[in-house]
């Protein structure tokens, strides 16, 4: 792990930096602290920072740029009657990567020289079962122009590395000599220092962008895949979902949206008059001890991972409603056809966002000023009629805000549907009916073998894509009017 | 008082509209007051339904996953037969070796039929049959055993073998002799011996620690899976996490709150860490496998991926609660830290800081408690769909080997067609939710132990 070397050489030399700066500096004073600008530890600071972090930060860029140049310059050079018409040049770099892990391999464990690997011809020795030997398994033997590329790619690499190595390794001792140097009795090294922690504490909360843009930018390239494969307006405009892996899908995401807001309504319907009840009844009616008892006990609702719901669904609710309403179940009747279905899921669903709306809900009415209750109670209304006719109205925008927010919520809650709702993508208002969701077609679509270049596996982005400006959407919209409505009793 | 002078001069006060004493209630209050209580109660049931609701999931968790903590074992004498195991005679442990988990299904065999013997049971069951009632895992215990302990061949000795999946599921009352009737796995005969075997005290249900400290195992063999090395899946990811989440959001918090100034990039980062805390796990996952795996080639279901992933979801979280516990520290601290000369880089890591740790340490904890009972994300990047079966030796090792995680191995559980490993997954919950509990539990002493009012 030659990156792990770096990294340490890299902590050591801070390290060192640290000891040598402090003391260089102390020494220059003459022993009198005093007569130095800053604390001693700065001109410490100093000197390992310079040495650190260019050479850390280069080697992040590095290793995050090396890829795609070497990518863009490898299959730039295997030549398209090169591509067999069954496969995409993904596949066949895919090939050329596993090739060349499996020189790496052999080579590591001596059953290659460096330079048998360098010059291997394809056909001349069984390849692959050497990459068989190393644990690199093969679909067929290896190709000359995979080959060819495979030891370009390893070459291209290797460069690469030593390029990256004598950069970092410059860099670092460069920025610790600098620095040395520098360090004086008189040199401001606070300053310095502070201005560097700064840009240090800038980057950090700059992060939120990049993760933000990075989400966007991975999921429109492939977005954009997709759609140069698949009709756009059958995605957005058809009727039926039906991958198939010999080509020809239909991919149309109208009845994932259905069954998605299908079941997120009914979780809805379950979870908004629960948590909204419960929420008035907390701030308005309940004592403190009531309020202490209850409100962290529905709040452990919320702190269960969605995975122990999902598999309430799957294993006691799925079947619970089946005995209810499948055949041979207890009314008699044939409603239901598996333990999965829109009821299961929503319910479950519901259950979980009990405490998401009561404790959004508790905030927003327990932000309504007293005066309002005292001035309606004071008129000769019930309590009740209180909170109907003057709390709810006042908070109303604020309760349809939490409503928003849990809706989406709802929407890309992904372990519940997956366990709980089925596959089957199909129009139907029977609530007892298996159906699908957005979320569920994004995890079958990606687990397993997935083809980067098949537009079944890339639909999933486009899916992604859209639950993710569905989402944003129903977030932007709620906390605005959250936002705005608090202001109104500021 | 305008009221007042504005009505009618001289008019006598009205009388009451509906005639009556004030402490006799009219129609009008009395549906008004029922209301009232209907009100009042509608809030009491939407509570007791929350409760409700809780105390269900809780009882099912817990009713269902007890079981995985106990196993049927049978305890045997077997006699290390020199002949089948080591021909040679000469104990070398390469010959030994050569020998397949084939070669020992006759010992077994004789050491079943020994001990139907002993106790004189009476069945009509072939050899074959009768081993059927261990697990199929039971030829690699021994084989391993014997290769560990060459110099045990040809004597007798004691072993705690695992029953078979089924065989446990009738001890734990999960299988009946009504549900096996078209199960080829197990027969009624076999569960007369496996009564039998009980009475003798042969076949027991104990404690089993293997399972919270095993590997996964396979299909077939429900009875000897265990969720250990996921365990120190999810523990490799959590280092992960910490690693990056805590210094980062630590970081972006204390530039947001104290260094920002207002302009248009402060409201951009602020906007986009407070809709990240809202989109779904499972775009994170997507990310995940865009930019890590099929970008940047790192290895697929490897914990440092899923670390990375869960880092990324986490940060929103701990930036908010680390934002809240900075502005918590009162601005009289700063001043005077500035008015005796500290920088003020220095009055927020030497005097802010530190007052803030105990909230921002309570925050991190909420964080990673919520990742460690992530799962959307995790299918994605390919943590689940295999046997999670070495736990690994090394920290490089930890990071990058195949590894899955806790919520993952339950929902791969959850996914297999035997009922034995829906026990085993919701066993799983109970260890998942014991971690979640502890570090939550944590989180609230640190609070009330270190927290200030200003």
């Amino acid at each position: 792990m030659p990156t792990f070397w770096l990294v340490a050489l890299l902590l050591a030399l801070a390290a060192v930096g640290f000891y040598g700066g402090r003391r260089r500096a102390v020494v220059s004073a003459g022993g009198d602290v005093k007569k130095l600008h800053s604390l001693p530890a700065y001109y410490g600071y100093h000197v390992s920072l310079a040495a650190f972090v260019p050479a850390v930060g280069a080697l992040a860029i590095w290793l995050l740029a090396q890829p795609m140049f070497i990518e863009t310059r490898v299959s730039g050079m295997i030549p398209a009657e090169a591509v067999p018409e069954t496969s995409t040049l993904g596949l066949v770099m895919s090939d050329v990567r596993r090739v060349a892990e499996g020189l790496d391999l052999a080579v590591e464990q001596g059953l290659l020289t460096p330079k048998e690997a360098r010059n291997a011809i394809a056909g001349e020795q069984d390849l692959r079962g050497l990459m068989g030997e190393v644990g690199v398994a093969l679909g067929d033997s290896v190709r000359p122009e995979v080959l060819s590329a495979a030891q370009a790619y390893r070459n291209l690499s290797n460069t690469s590395r030593t390029i990256m190595t004598a950069v970092v390794a410059l860099l670092a001792f460069g920025g610790f000599f600098w620095a040395y140097a520098r360090t004086h009795k008189d040199f401001r090294a606070r300053n310095v220092v502070e201005r560097a922690v700064l840009a240090l504490l800038i980057l950090a909360a700059s992060l939120a962008i990049l993760t933000t843009v990075g989400i966007v930018l991975s999921m429109l390239f492939e977005t954009r895949n997709f759609f140069g494969l698949h009709s756009w307006t059958d995605f957005f405009f058809g009727s039926t979902w039906a991958p198939n892996f010999r080509g020809d899908s239909e991919l149309s995401i109208l009845p994932l949206l259905w069954g998605t807001l299908y079941i997120s309504f009914i979780a809805l319907l379950v979870a908004v008059p629960v948590g909204l009840f419960a929420a008035i009844y907390l701030s308005e009616y309940a004592s403190g001890a009531v309020r202490s008892f209850a409100k962290p006990l529905l709040e452990i609702l919320a702190g269960i991972p969605t995975i122990v719901y999902g598999l309430f669904a799957l294993l006691t609710v799925g079947p619970a409603l089946a005995n209810l309403f499948a055949k041979g179940g207890l009314l008699g009747v044939e409603w239901m056809a598996g333990a999965t279905s829109v009821l299961t899921a929503g319910l479950v669903m519901g259950i979980m966002l009990i405490p998401f709306v009561s404790s959004l809900s508790d905030d927003i009415i327990n932000a309504v000023p007293q005066a309002m209750r005292d001035g309606s109670l004071g008129l000769g209304a019930t309590k009740s009629e209180t909170v109907r006719q003057v709390v709810m109205p006042a908070a109303l925008p604020g309760i349809v805000g939490a409503v928003l927010l849990a809706a989406s919520r709802a929407i890309g809650e992904t372990m519940i549907v997956v366990m709980g709702a089925g596959a089957i993508a199909k129009f139907s208002i029977n609530p007892l009916d298996s159906m699908t969701t957005i979320t569920t077609r994004i995890v079958s679509q990606l687990t397993g073998d997935t083809d980067f270049a098949s537009p079944e596996t890339l639909v999933a982005f486009a899916l992604g894509l859209t639950l993710f400006v569905l989402t944003l959407g129903l977030n932007v919209l709620a906390l605005y009017i959250v936002r705005k409505y608090r202001e109104q009793y500021e | 008082m305008t009221d007042l002078s504005q009505s009618p001069a001289g008019a006598a006060p009205q009388p009451r509209k509906h005639g009556g004493s004030l402490l006799e209630k009219t129609p009008r209050t009395k549906k008004r007051n029922a209301s009232e209580a209907r009100f009042k109660a509608y809030g009491i049931a939407a509570i007791t339904a929350g409760l409700i609701m809780l105390l269900i999931l809780v009882t099912t968790i817990v009713g269902k996953g007890t079981g995985a903590f106990q196993q049927t074992f049978v305890t045997l004498k077997v006699e290390l037969l020199e002949e089948k195991l080591d021909k040679k005679g000469n104990r070398d442990i390469e010959d030994i070796k050569k020998v397949t988990t084939f070669g020992y299904a006759p010992i077994i065999k004789a050491a079943m039929e020994a001990a139907v013997a002993e106790y004189g049971i009476e069945t009509s069951l072939k050899p074959k049959e009768l081993a059927g009632i261990l697990s199929k895992d039971v030829a690699a215990q021994l084989r391993d055993y014997v290769i560990a302990n060459p110099d045990q061949i040809g004597q007798t000795v004691e072993f705690r073998f695992l029953a078979s999946g089924r065989v446990d599921g009738y001890m734990k009352g999960r299988v009946s002799r009504d549900s096996i009737e078209n199960d080829k796995n197990i027969s009624p005969a076999q569960l007369d011996l496996v009564d039998a075997l009980a009475a003798a005290g042969v076949l027991e249900k104990t404690f089993n620690l293997d399972f919270i400290t095993g590997a996964d195992a396979s299909d077939a063999r429900p009875e000897a899976a265990g969720i250990g090395v996921s365990m120190l899946g999810s523990l490799f990811m959590m280092l992960v996490v910490l690693a990056l989440a805590l210094p980062i959001g630590v970081a972006a918090s204390i530039y947001l709150e104290e260094f920002a100034p207002q302009n248009w990039l402060t409201d951009l980062i602020e906007v986009n860490i407070s809709n990240l805390a809202a989109v779904p796990s499972i775009v994170f996952g997507i990310l995940g496998l865009a930019v890590f795996i099929n970008y940047m080639h790192l290895p697929t279901s490897a914990p440092l991926v899923g670390g990375l992933v869960l880092t990324l979801m986490t940060l929103p979280t701990i930036i908010i609660s680390t934002r809240a516990s900075l502005k918590s520290v009162p601005p009289s601290i700063r001043d005077a830290a500035l008015g005796v000369g500290a920088s003020k880089m220095q009055a927020v890591f030497h005097h802010v800081l530190p007052l803030a740790a105990p909230g921002i340490l309570t925050g991190t904890i909420i964080g990673l408690a919520q990742a460690l009972g992530e799962t959307a994300p995790l299918l994605l990047i390919g943590m689940v769909g295999f046997i999670a079966s070495n736990a690994p030796e090394t920290l490089a090792d930890g990071l990058l080997a195949p590894n899955s995680a806790m919520p993952a191995q339950i929902y791969e559980w959850a996914k297999r067609a035997d009922p034995a490993f829906y026990e085993r997954a919701w066993g799983g919950i109970i260890i998942l939710l014991i971690f979640l509990v502890t570090m939550n539990t944590l989180a609230v002493i640190l609070r009330r132990r270190f927290e200030r009012r200003w």
